[in-house]
């Protein structure tokens, strides 16, 4: 089932002050610059898969269990946010 | 967790059911008092987290239908056959009962208004919900730009707001509300009569507006002819945002 960002705005709002939606991240592999809310994701149990919509690589995993969060953010070459407060 | 939201981070609010509104057969609205409810944009959603006595937890997202009246919000929700959450908020819940949810979220699919230019929304089933709140939101603050809605369903009674959305557009000239009935249609209906596709997107959103910002939400698939396309009619992707649902666990 693929999803976009805004279906993990949640979960990325447990780990984020700011708002991570309208964050943009860079693609390691192809460069492509998205918000983080157009990234495609796959939201299957135990975690979620974010992919690049332009070449399809893995650009972020995140697990969480009941007491942990993993986020791995191998395939992303540079997230840039909003400064908390601006 | 629940209890007073925690400065800037999201954390979980106690929604109390109000009523219940029957919109189709298979939909309802749930109209909700959540205390500490800050308020929210046209377009976000909310996490929804049921636990049973056994400490399972279910947890899903649902757009919010209405622009926020204090402490008071709408959202809109579709009975899923296998559902684990959506047969108890619509069957089972009842007014003064109470569950966990939190939200507001989402700044990627959210209309800005006046600054985002002509609205342009593609719905698809239930799918219409976050889209909904940005027209309530913009009758309702009186918001002058131009919109449009394309809006697909299976038959005249799966129409989610049918009324209301008839009656917004009879009353506004810069409002035009278009449906399509994908499997069934009433006798003498004059609407599309098929699953949207590259020459309704151009007969109703016309030619690509460069200030125009288009809203596409709906289940995968549906998103994805649309989305599609809308790029092959020439509209700008980084203008075109779009909303897959499904059933999005965290």
């Amino acid at each position: 089932m693929k999803l976009d960002g805004n279906a993990i705005g949640g979960l990325l709002g447990e780990i984020f002050v700011e708002e991570l939606t309208i964050a943009r991240s860079t693609c390691g592999s192809c460069g492509a610059v998205r918000e983080v809310g157009a990234l495609s994701v796959y939201a299957q149990a135990p975690g979620a898969v974010v992919r690049c919509p332009d070449c399809d690589a893995v650009l972020l995993r995140i697990v969480r269990s009941e007491s942990r969060i993993w986020l791995e953010l191998q395939g992303v070459s540079c997230l840039e946010l909003r400064a908390p407060g601006v | 967790m629940a209890g007073a939201a925690v400065l800037g981070r999201l954390s979980w609010l106690l929604a109390e059911l109000v009523e219940t509104v029957r919109e189709t057969p298979r939909v309802v609205s749930l109209v909700l008092d959540v205390p500490g409810w800050a308020g929210h944009r046209p377009g976000q959603h909310v996490d929804v987290r049921l636990t049973a006595e056994d400490g399972y937890q279910a947890q899903r997202s649902y757009s919010l239908a209405a622009p926020a009246a204090g402490e008071r919000l709408v959202i809109t929700v579709e009975q899923l056959e296998d559902g684990e959450v959506s047969p108890f908020l619509v069957e089972e819940l009842r007014p003064g009962e109470r569950f966990e949810l939190r939200g507001p979220i989402g700044g990627y699919f959210v209309w800005d208004g006046a600054a985002d230019g002509p609205l342009q929304l593609v719905a698809g089933g239930s799918g219409i919900a976050p889209l909904m709140a940005m027209l309530r939101h913009r009758a309702e603050a009186a918001v002058d730009v131009p919109a449009t809605l394309l809006y697909s369903s299976r038959t005249l009674e799966d129409v989610i707001y049918r009324e209301e959305l008839g009656r917004l557009a009879e009353g506004d000239s810069a409002l035009t509300v278009a449906h399509t009935l994908t499997r069934a249609q009433p006798d003498g209906w004059e609407g599309y009569a098929r699953r949207i596709d590259g020459e309704m997107l151009r007969e109703v959103l016309g030619p690509p507006d460069s200030g125009a910002t288009t809203f596409v939400c709906g289940p995968t698939r549906f998103v994805e002819v649309a989305a599609d396309g809308l790029v092959g009619l020439g509209y700008d992707p980084s203008r075109v945002r779009t909303e897959r649902f499904g059933p999005s666990g965290r």
